[in-house]
C-alpha cells in the first residue's frame, strides 16, 4: 500500500510541476492545489505503518495507527486552503490590473 | 592582575536577592559599582532610542542639552574609577547572554579601556555643547543625535567588551552609526558616496576582523580578550595563528583609516563638522589602535606583527602628512592629517611591540615606552585636534567656506578662534609649550631605539620627513588662514568672532593642549602607566614601568631633530610655490580613490550582467532552476550514495477499493494536463481532494476526511468563483522547446521525488515517537489522540497556523479591497 | 450572484440549521471524538457560504450582521492569548490544563482550557473563509 501510494503521489508531483512550469497562471495555481494533496498523502505513508491499528481515539482499540502524520496533515491541510485562495486572489487581481492571465505578458508590464 | 573580580553568573543570583529582600541594601556595593561598567554601554543606547520622544515635549530648548547631561554624567562616573584603575585595580562584570558559545556580556574595566572610555564621554560631552551652536533647530536633529549617542554606546561597548563577538558587534555598530553620520546631510551626493565608501571599507575589515576572532576562539577555546592573552602561549605555533593575526590587524587598518584603506577619511569629511571632530579624528578612528593595543598581549611577540604594523603605520604617517600639504580645502587637510597621526601612533605599537618579542629581551622595557608615547599622544591628539576641528566648523559656520584659496587675514577678525587654531597647530607640529611636543619627542625616542636596535635605520628617517611634512601643513593651516589679506569679496558672510557658546569647547580643548603639557605627569602616573600595565601584563609584574615624562631631557638627539623639523619645515613652507610641482607626480588617475571607484563600479556592471543572464523576469525559468537544482543535487546524491531501496513486504496490504480509488486518482491527474476547459480542470482536481478524502478514511484518520471534504468543497467553490473572472485558457503550443524541457523536468522530479520517499520509507533511522501521545488522556484529558497533538502537544504549531491563517485572510481582503485606481495615488477604502 | 432557485432555498433553511447544529456539536466533541477547532470552524464557514450562494448575498448580510474580519482577528487574538495563561501562573507558553467538575444533568464533566483554544481557532478559520468568500463573491 505504501508503495502504491507513493508511486501515485510521484506522478501528482509531476503533474503539479508540469502545470506550475505553465505560462497560464490559472495553471500554475491549480498545479499547487494538487501539490499539496500529493504532500498529504506523502506524510500519511511516513508513520509507523498503515492500517497497523484503529482510529487514534483512546478507547477504540488496543493498538492504533500513528496520529502524529494525522496531526501534522490537518494542519496542512487548512494552510494551503489559506495559501491557495491567495494565490487565486493574486491571480484573478492581476488579471484586472493587466488584463491577462499569461505570465509571459507579466514580464513587460510596467508597474506605474 | 591583583584586585581583579569576576562575578559569573551573578546576575541571576542579583535578582533572586532583590526578589526574596524586596531591597537593594542587601545587594553588594561592590557589584553595584561594576554592573555601572555594563549600564555605562547601555545608558547611552537607551537613551538613543528615547530621544525621538524627547524632542516633541520641549521644542523651545536646543534638544543638544539633554543629549549633553548623558556623556557629562558619563564622563563623571568614570572619573570616579581613576583613583581604582591607578593602583592597578582591574574591573570586570559579565552578564550571560549566549553561555553555550561562550558569549557573554563582560564588560572589563582596565587602564587601557578607562583612557579610551574618558575620551569617548568627555570629548563627546564638549562636540554635544559644540553641536548645539553648530547645527540649528531646523535641522533633522533627532536624527542626529540618535545617531550620535548609538555611536556613543557602541564605542564604549567596544572599549569595554571583554567578549570578542559582543566586541565586533559594537565594533560594526560603530561602522553603522558612522555611516548614518557621514550621510546626515543625505540629499548631498558627496555624502552619500562619503558614506558609502566609509561602510564598505570599515565593514569589510570588520568581517575580515570577525574572521579573525573566530580562529582564535577555534585556536583558544575561550571569546574572552583576556582568555585569549592567557592562554597564547598554548596555541602560538597553531598555522591559523598568522593568519588570525592579519585578518584582525586587517579590521584596525581599515578601521583606523591606515594605508592604504585611508582613502575613507577624507571623504568622510562630508560629515557636519562635531561628527568629524568626534567620529573621524578622536574616537572611532582609534578604535583600531585600541584593537591593535588590546591584541598586543597576544601577538606582539612575533615579528610579522612588528613589521606589519610600524611599516603600515610609517607609511601612512608619511603619506598622510605628505598629501595633506597639497589640500586646500581645511578639513581635508585636517582629514589627510588625522591619518597621518594615526599613523603615527600605530607605528609605535609596533615598536612597542618588540617588547614581547624574544629576539629583544634586554631592551623589552626600553621598546614598552614606546606604547607608552602612543597613550600619550593619542590623548594628545584628540585633544588638539579635536580644537582644530572645532575651528574649522567655526570658520565653516561663520564665513561659508573653508577653502584655503578663498581665506586670509582672520586674525585679528576672530583673535579667539586664531589663538585656539596657534595652539592646535602648533601642538600638531610638535612646538612647546604644546603637549604635542611631549609626544613628539618621545616618538622621536621610540624611533630612535628602534634604529638602535638594528632594524632598520629607515624608520627614523621617515618618521624624521614626514614630521616635517607635519610641520608645513601645521602652517599652513595657521598662516594661510589667519594671516595674509582678508578677501571679503570672495566669503558668503563677513568675518566675525563665533559665538562664546560655539568657542567654550575648542577653549576647553585648547586649554588642556596647554595643561597636559604643564603637568603631563598627572595623566601619565594616573592612566597612561595602568594602561601601559595591561598591554604588558608579563613585564608589569615583574618592573615599574611607569614613565615620568620630563619637559627637558638636554640637548639630545631628539631635540635636535625637532630643531631640524623647525628649521626643514620653514624652508620648505617658504618655497612651497617652487616644489609644488611634485605633486604632478601622483596623477589623479593613479590614486587609491580611482582604483577603488573603479572596483565599485566593475562590480555593479557585472553584478548586473549577471542578474540579467538568469533573473529573466519568467516564473517558469526559476521554477525550472529550482527544479534542475532538485534534480541534479538532491537526485544526484541518491545515486552517488546508492540510497535508493524498494521494500514492499512490510506494506500493508491494498484492498481491491483500494487499486480502484488510486488509479482513479492516477487517472484524473494525468487528465488534467489534457483538460481542454478550466471546468473539467477543476473538478478534476476535486477528485483528487476527495480521493485523498477517502484514503484519509481508509487510513482510519476520520478527523482527517472531515477536514479533507469540507476544505476541498470550499476550494472548489473559490476555485470556480475566481476562475469565472479569468478568461477561458487558451491552447497551447505543446510542440515548443520548451515545453519538451517542460516535460522532461516534470518527469524528473516525479520520479525522483518517488525514488526519495521509497527510500525514506524503507530506512528508518529513527523510532517512532508516536507511542508518546497515546498518553494523551492522562497528559491532556482529551482521548481524541489527534486533536490533543493539535490543542496541546503541538499548540504552538496551531497557534501559529492560526496566525498564519489571518495573514492569507488579511492579504485576500486588502488584495481585493484596496486598490490603487489608475492614475490616483492615494489608495482608496472601497 | 442572484439566482432565483426555489428548492435550493428551501431546502438550505433546513440545512444550514443541521450543518450548524453538526459544527457546534463537531467543535465540542473534537476531545474525545473526531472533530475540533478547525473542523468545527470549517463546517460553520460553509453553512455560511451555502447561504451566501443560495440567498440573496444582502439578505445574508442584514440577517447576519457579523464583520467576519473581526471574527478572524479575535478568533486568533483568543488562540495566543490563552498561551500566555499558562505564563502567568509560571507554566511554560501555552501550557493546557484540564479538570473535572460535577455538574447537574451532565454528571463529570471535564473543563479544560483546550476549549477556549480551540475555540479561538475555530472563530479564526470561521472569520477567514468568510472573509475570503466574500470577497472573492463581492467583487464584481
Amino acid at each position: 500500500m505504501e508503495t502504491l501510494l507513493t508511486i501515485l503521489t510521484g506522478i501528482l508531483v509531476a503533474v503539479a510541476t508540469y502545470l506550475i512550469l505553465s505560462r497560464n497562471v490559472q495553471k500554475v495555481v491549480l498545479g499547487t492545489a494538487i501539490l499539496s494533496h500529493a504532500a498529504h498523502l506523502l506524510i500519511m505513508t511516513m508513520g509507523k505503518g498503515l492500517k497497523s491499528g484503529s482510529v487514534p481515539i483512546l478507547g477504540e482499540g488496543p493498538a492504533y495507527v500513528d496520529p502524529l502524520p494525522q496531526a501534522l496533515i490537518l494542519t496542512s491541510i487548512v494552510i494551503s486552503f489559506a495559501v491557495t485562495a491567495l494565490l487565486l486572489v493574486i491571480a484573478y487581481r492581476t488579471f484586472q490590473e493587466t488584463g491577462t492571465d499569461n505570465l509571459y505578458e507579466w514580464r513587460d508590464i510596467n508597474d506605474e | 592582575m591583583n584586585g581583579e573580580s569576576i562575578h559569573d553568573n551573578r546576575t541571576a543570583h542579583l535578582l533572586l536577592q532583590f526578589i526574596e529582600n524586596n531591597s537593594f541594601i542587601y545587594i553588594e556595593m561592590e557589584d553595584l559599582i561594576l554592573l555601572t561598567i555594563n549600564l555605562v554601554i547601555i545608558i547611552p543606547l537607551l537613551a538613543a532610542a528615547l530621544v525621538p520622544f524627547l524632542h516633541k515635549k520641549n521644542s523651545k530648548i536646543h534638544i543638544g542639552w539633554f543629549i549633553f547631561l548623558i556623556p557629562l554624567t558619563l564622563f563623571i562616573l568614570l572619573l570616579r574609577y581613576i583613583p581604582r584603575i591607578a593602583n592597578g585595580e582591574t574591573l570586570a562584570y559579565t552578564v550571560e547572554w549566549i553561555p553555550t558559545y561562550h558569549i557573554n556580556f563582560t564588560a572589563y574595566l582596565d587602564g587601557l579601556s578607562l583612557i579610551f572610555a574618558l575620551l569617548i564621554t568627555g570629548i563627546g560631552a564638549l562636540v554635544t555643547i559644540y553641536s548645539i551652536y553648530y547645527l540649528s533647530s531646523k535641522e533633522n536633529l533627532i536624527h542626529f543625535y540618535t545617531y550620535l549617542l548609538l555611536f556613543m554606546g557602541a564605542m564604549l561597548g567596544v572599549v569595554f567588551s571583554d567578549n570578542m563577538m559582543v566586541l565586533y558587534v559594537f565594533w560594526e555598530l560603530t561602522s553603522i552609526s558612522s555611516f548614518l553620520l557621514i550621510a546626515f546631510w543625505y540629499h548631498r551626493k558627496q555624502s552619500r558616496d562619503g558614506a558609502q565608501k566609509s561602510l564598505l571599507i570599515t565593514v569589510t575589515g570588520g568581517i575580515a576582523m570577525l574572521v579573525g576572532f573566530i580562529m582564535l576562539y577555534y585556536m583558544s577555546g575561550t571569546m574572552s580578550v583576556r582568555g585569549v592573552i592567557s592562554a597564547v602561549l598554548s596555541f602560538q605555533e597553531n598555522p591559523l595563528f598568522i593568519p588570525a593575526m592579519c585578518l584582525i590587524l586587517l579590521g584596525a587598518f581599515t578601521k583606523s583609516a591606515q594605508f592604504p584603506f585611508h582613502i575613507w577619511l577624507p571623504t568622510a569629511m562630508e560629515a557636519p563638522t562635531p561628527v568629524s571632530a568626534y567620529l573621524h579624528s578622536a574616537t572611532m578612528v582609534k578604535a583600531g589602535i585600541y584593537l591593535v593595543a588590546r591584541f598586543t598581549p597576544v601577538f606582539g611577540g612575533e615579528d610579522t606583527w612588528f613589521w606589519l604594523v610600524t611599516s603600515v603605520g610609517l607609511i601612512t604617517l608619511f603619506w598622510g602628512s605628505f598629501t595633506a600639504v597639497r589640500q586646500t580645502d581645511l578639513k581635508a587637510l585636517l582629514a589627510y592629517s588625522t591619518v597621518s597621526q594615526l599613523g603615527m601612533i600605530m607605528s609605535m605599537f609596533g615598536i612597542s611591540s618588540l617588547a614581547l618579542n624574544s629576539g629583544f629581551r634586554a631592551e623589552s622595557v626600553l621598546f614598552s615606552q614606546a606604547a607608552f608615547a602612543a597613550l600619550f599622544h593619542l590623548v594628545n591628539h584628540s585633544t588638539f585636534k579635536g580644537a582644530l576641528f572645532m575651528v574649522v566648523g567655526i570658520v565653516d559656520h561663520e564665513l561659508g567656506t573653508r577653502d584655503i584659496r578663498r581665506l586670509g587675514g582672520l586674525a585679528t577678525l576672530m583673535p579667539i578662534t586664531f589663538t585656539i587654531a596657534i595652539v592646535g597647530a602648533f601642538s600638531m607640529a610638535g612646538l612647546p609649550p604644546f603637549n604635542g611636543f611631549l609626544s613628539k619627542e618621545m616618538f622621536f625616542t621610540a624611533v630612535l631605539n628602534a634604529g638602535n636596535a638594528g632594524l632598520s635605520s629607515a624608520i627614523p628617517v621617515v618618521a624624521w620627513v614626514a614630521s616635517i611634512f607635519t610641520f608645513v601643513y601645521s602652517m599652513i593651516f595657521v598662516f594661510k588662514t589667519f594671516l595674509g589679506t582678508y578677501k571679503e569679496e570672495k566669503l558668503e558672510h563677513p568675518a566675525h568672532e563665533a559665538p562664546y557658546g560655539m568657542l567654550f569647547s575648542p577653549i576647553v580643548l585648547g586649554s588642556l593642549v596647554v595643561l597636559i603639557f604643564i603637568f603631563p605627569n598627572g595623566l601619565g602616573e594616573n592612566l597612561l602607566s595602568p594602561a601601559l600595565a595591561g598591554i604588558f601584563p608579563s613585564l608589569a609584574a615583574g618592573e615599574n614601568l611607569g614613565v615620568h615624562i620630563a619637559l627637558w631631557h638636554g640637548f639630545n638627539t631628539e631635540l635636535m631633530m625637532t630643531i631640524g623639523v623647525v628649521l626643514g619645515g620653514i624652508l620648505l613652507y617658504m618655497t612651497i610655490r617652487y616644489w609644488k610641482n611634485i605633486y604632478r607626480l601622483f596623477p589623479e588617475h593613479w590614486s587609491f580613490n580611482t582604483l577603488y571607484g573603479n572596483i565599485l563600479e566593475q562590480l555593479e556592471v557585472v553584478s548586473r550582467k549577471i542578474t540579467d543572464f538568469y533573473m529573466t523576469g519568467y516564473l517558469r525559468d526559476y521554477m525550472v532552476y529550482i527544479y534542475l537544482f532538485f534534480i541534479l543535487a538532491v537526485g544526484g546524491m541518491v545515486v552517488f550514495t546508492q540510497s535508493y531501496e524498494l521494500e514492499i513486504a512490510e506494506n500493508a496490504p491494498i484492498s481491491e477499493f483500494e487499486w480502484v480509488v488510486a488509479i482513479v486518482m492516477i487517472i484524473a491527474a494525468l487528465s488534467i494536463l489534457f483538460a481542454k476547459s478550466r471546468l473539467s480542470a477543476i473538478l478534476l482536481n476535486s477528485v483528487l481532494g476527495y480521493g485523498v478524502a477517502i484514503f484519509f478514511v481508509l487510513f482510519r484518520a476520520p478527523d482527517l476526511a472531515l477536514t479533507q471534504t469540507v476544505v476541498e468543497t470550499v476550494t472548489t467553490v473559490l476555485f470556480l468563483v475566481a476562475y469565472y473572472f479569468l478568461p477561458e485558457w487558451k491552447k497551447e503550443d505543446t510542440r515548443s522547446r520548451s515545453d519538451k524541457v517542460n516535460l522532461a523536468v516534470s518527469i524528473g522530479v516525479g520520479v525522483i521525488f518517488t525514488i526519495i520517499a521509497l527510500a525514506v520509507q524503507n530506512g528508518k533511522l529513527f523510532s517512532s515517537i508516536s507511542s508518546y501521545f497515546e498518553n494523551s488522556y492522562e497528559l491532556a484529558g482529551g482521548k481524541n489522540i489527534v486533536n490533543t497533538i493539535l490543542s496541546d502537544f503541538r499548540a504552538f504549531d496551531t497557534m501559529l497556523e492560526v496566525v498564519v491563517l489571518l495573514i492569507a485572510g488579511i492579504g485576500v481582503y486588502t488584495l481585493i479591497k484596496v486598490k490603487a485606481r489608475k492614475g490616483d495615488t492615494t489608495l482608496e477604502d472601497e | 450572484m442572484r439566482t432565483n432557485n426555489v428548492i435550493l432555498r428551501t431546502v438550505t433553511r433546513i440545512v444550514v440549521i443541521i450543518i450548524l447544529t453538526l459544527a457546534v456539536y463537531l467543535f465540542l466533541a473534537g476531545h474525545h471524538a473526531p472533530g475540533g477547532g478547525f473542523i468545527g470552524g470549517l463546517v460553520l464557514a460553509s453553512a455560511f457560504v451555502l447561504l451566501f450562494i443560495a440567498v440573496d448575498m444582502e439578505t445574508v448580510r442584514k440577517a447576519v450582521p457579523i464583520d467576519f474580519k473581526l471574527v478572524a482577528a479575535l478568533g486568533a487574538f483568543i488562540s495566543v492569548a490563552t498561551g500566555f495563561g499558562g505564563v502567568m501562573f509560571g507554566e511554560p507558553f501555552l501550557n493546557q490544563v484540564f479538570g473535572y467538575v460535577e455538574l447537574p444533568f451532565f454528571g463529570e464533566t471535564e473543563l479544560t482550557t483546550v476549549t477556549i483554544f480551540e475555540a479561538g481557532v475555530a472563530l479564526a478559520v470561521v472569520g477567514v473563509v468568510v472573509t475570503i468568500i466574500l470577497s472573492i463573491a463581492e467583487d464584481v
